[in-house]
């Protein structure tokens, strides 16, 4: 079974991934701090508050959310992530891109040279219809298609 | 983006490859949201990264770029709470070598950092820099290049700033190019209200959950909110601007705010009222139940979750002098009710240096120290991302330190009978 949705073309990139979706704002200070502070090979979600994506490792992964929430770290958290090399893949926004993912994917584009392909409003029935374990395509101009 | 003659110069490289990165990033970072310029900076900044945690080697590596390139920030700027203050906040042999050795092996290297790019002062590290004692005070209409979610929304919301949710390293860049990228809550438009909020308890809301409630509702859209002069009044006085203070961190913790109204007391509330509500604007209704139902909500992450808490921290933002004080009273007050000389669990009360050092000549605060509990101006989130200090059962009364850390969230009244040990009675 596929469906196939449009976005806009934030960061761009073509990949084949896996899902980890979360249907709430995702707090980027709170997810990703604990394994950049352990210096970790991988990212396990550390928001408590958020019990999608909690425990589940996001390295690698084509992450679905409907923006990114919380902290004003948030931007430079990314970048570190992606300095470490342990960033998801892609970032799927359901709704528009929020100021502190943006900062933080074009911080790593122009200062890390590391592409987190990122892709948004790609609408309500987008991130209703995904679930974690889909198979994701992602094509340069925004197309996404969800395999299951 | 339309740039000016002088903008496209300094993309082209005219003051150095830095400073040309250092706009790009801000011309991208604009373009996406469909800025079609940038307007000027027109007060001192604020910066959310107080802390050389040595693991974000990206933050020190262009920070030496740009002290290397001779960049300074156009106006100075303070910066969010340093992360340590053993003085005050006592710890271990262990605690110790994992803060200085390990986790903030670079605060020395990065405070000079800050300082060579424009630091205000070295006692510029508080997360409430908008504090009449600490002087970084926007006016109404002022455009900023802030970061740190709880001034920026307080800016915003309580003295009519505008200023977008920047992330660490862009609030930094905007102040060096003195200009940020007019989009969002810089506009009219971006400043209407997507939400009404009713509020309809039957007593003042604690403003932590209130906040918290707004935040998980409206995400990053602006509120409008309704009810609530009824308990704060009408008038931004010291107890509504502190009260705001904590709800408003609490909207931008919980949730992702960066601005919002209350009916009959924020500036632009007043001027504008409800021509600030968009005509499709959605409500929630707050009530008792609804605001006990978002408290009971709240994870318990303790190992043991009966255990019994070893450290409590109040002032998640920074205590205003106004709550420094009352909470001196009530725990000396507190503690002679019940009959005790020292608060039960080791507490600390967190402000800016300016608010403690003025606190420190009050006779309250002899009386204070007497009862065990400590003022200080350290950041506890900073201070609960050690993995040791933060296994302990931490209390606090702060919803945005229970949302970064495994601290667990207390109602204040509920939080000072547990320090003067009143709980169970």
């Amino acid at each position: 079974m596929e469906k196939v949705f449009k976005g806009r073309v934030v960061g761009g990139g073509t990949l084949v991934g896996e899902a980890v979706v979360s249907h709430q704002g995702v707090n980027t200070l709170a997810t990703f701090q604990k394994s950049a502070l352990k210096n970790a090979k991988q990212v396990f979600s550390s928001d408590q508050n958020n019990p999608d994506i909690y425990k589940l490792n996001l390295t690698g992964k084509i992450l679905c959310l409907p923006k990114t929430i919380g902290s004003t770290t948030g931007g430079l958290v990314i970048q570190t992530i992606c300095s470490m090399g342990i960033n998801p893949s892609a970032m799927l926004f359901s709704e528009e891109i929020d100021s502190l993912a943006c900062s933080g994917i074009i911080l790593a584009r122009n200062w890390e040279n590391s592409n987190i392909i990122a892709i948004d409003k790609l609408g309500q029935e987008f991130l209703d219809y995904v679930k974690t374990g889909d198979k994701i395509e992602i094509k340069e101009d925004g197309t996404i298609k969800v395999i299951r | 983006m339309k740039l000016t003659k002088e903008e496209q110069a300094i993309l082209n490289g005219s003051e150095g490859e830095t400073k040309a990165k250092i706009l790009k990033t801000l011309v991208e970072f604009g373009d996406v949201f469909g800025a079609e310029k940038l307007v000027p900076v027109t007060h001192e900044g604020h910066l959310v990264t107080s802390f050389g945690i040595g693991l974000i080697k990206p933050l020190f590596r262009i920070m030496d770029e740009i002290i290397d390139a001779g960049i300074k920030a156009k106006l100075p700027f303070t910066v969010d709470p340093r992360p340590i203050d053993y003085e005050n906040v006592k710890c271990n042999l262990l605690d110790k070598l994992i803060f200085s050795k390990i986790m903030y092996s670079q605060q020395a290297r990065y405070e000079e950092q800050l300082k060579k790019i424009g630091l205000k002062n070295s006692d510029g590290f508080t997360c409430t820099c908008y504090m009449d004692e600490v002087g970084n005070i926007p006016q109404y209409g002022d455009v900023l290049s802030w970061a740190e979610s709880s001034a920026v929304v307080y800016a915003n919301s309580v003295l009519g700033a505008r200023c977008n949710r920047n992330s660490g390293m862009l609030d930094i860049f905007g102040a060096i190019i003195g200009k940020v990228p007019y989009f969002g809550l810089l506009t009219d438009e971006g400043r209407k209200a997507d939400w009404i909020i009713e509020v309809k308890t039957t007593t003042k809301p604690e403003a932590q959950i209130l906040g918290s409630a707004i935040g998980l509702k409206v995400m990053e859209d602006v509120p409008y909110v309704k009810g609530l002069d009824k308990f704060l009044g009408t008038e931004l006085n010291d107890d509504a601007k502190s009260y705001l203070k904590d709800f408003g961190a609490a909207t931008a913790s919980n949730g992702a705010v960066g601005l919002y109204h209350i009916e009959n007391l924020t500036p632009e509330a007043k001027k504008l009222g409800s021509k600030l509500i968009k005509p499709n604007a959605k409500t929630y209704v707050i009530d008792d139940a609804e605001l006990e139902r978002v408290y009971k909500s709240y994870p318990v992450l303790w190992k043991n979750k009966d255990a019994k808490p070893k450290l409590c921290f109040i002032g998640c933002p920074h205590l205003s002098y106004n709550q420094l004080v009352l909470w001196a009273e009530n725990i000396i007050n507190g503690l002679k009710e019940t009959g005790k000389r020292k608060v039960q669990v080791r507490t600390v009360l967190t402000t800016s240096p300016q608010v403690r050092k003025k606190f420190e000549q009050t006779e309250l605060y002899k009386k204070l120290t007497k009862t065990g509990a400590k003022v200080s101006s350290i950041c506890p989130l900073m201070y609960t991302n050690n993995p040791i200090a933060g296994k302990k059962p931490i209390i606090t009364s702060s919803n945005k330190l229970r949302t970064y850390s495994s601290s667990k969230y207390l109602k204040d009244a509920d939080i000072l009978n547990v320090i003067v040990g009143k709980e169970g009675k």
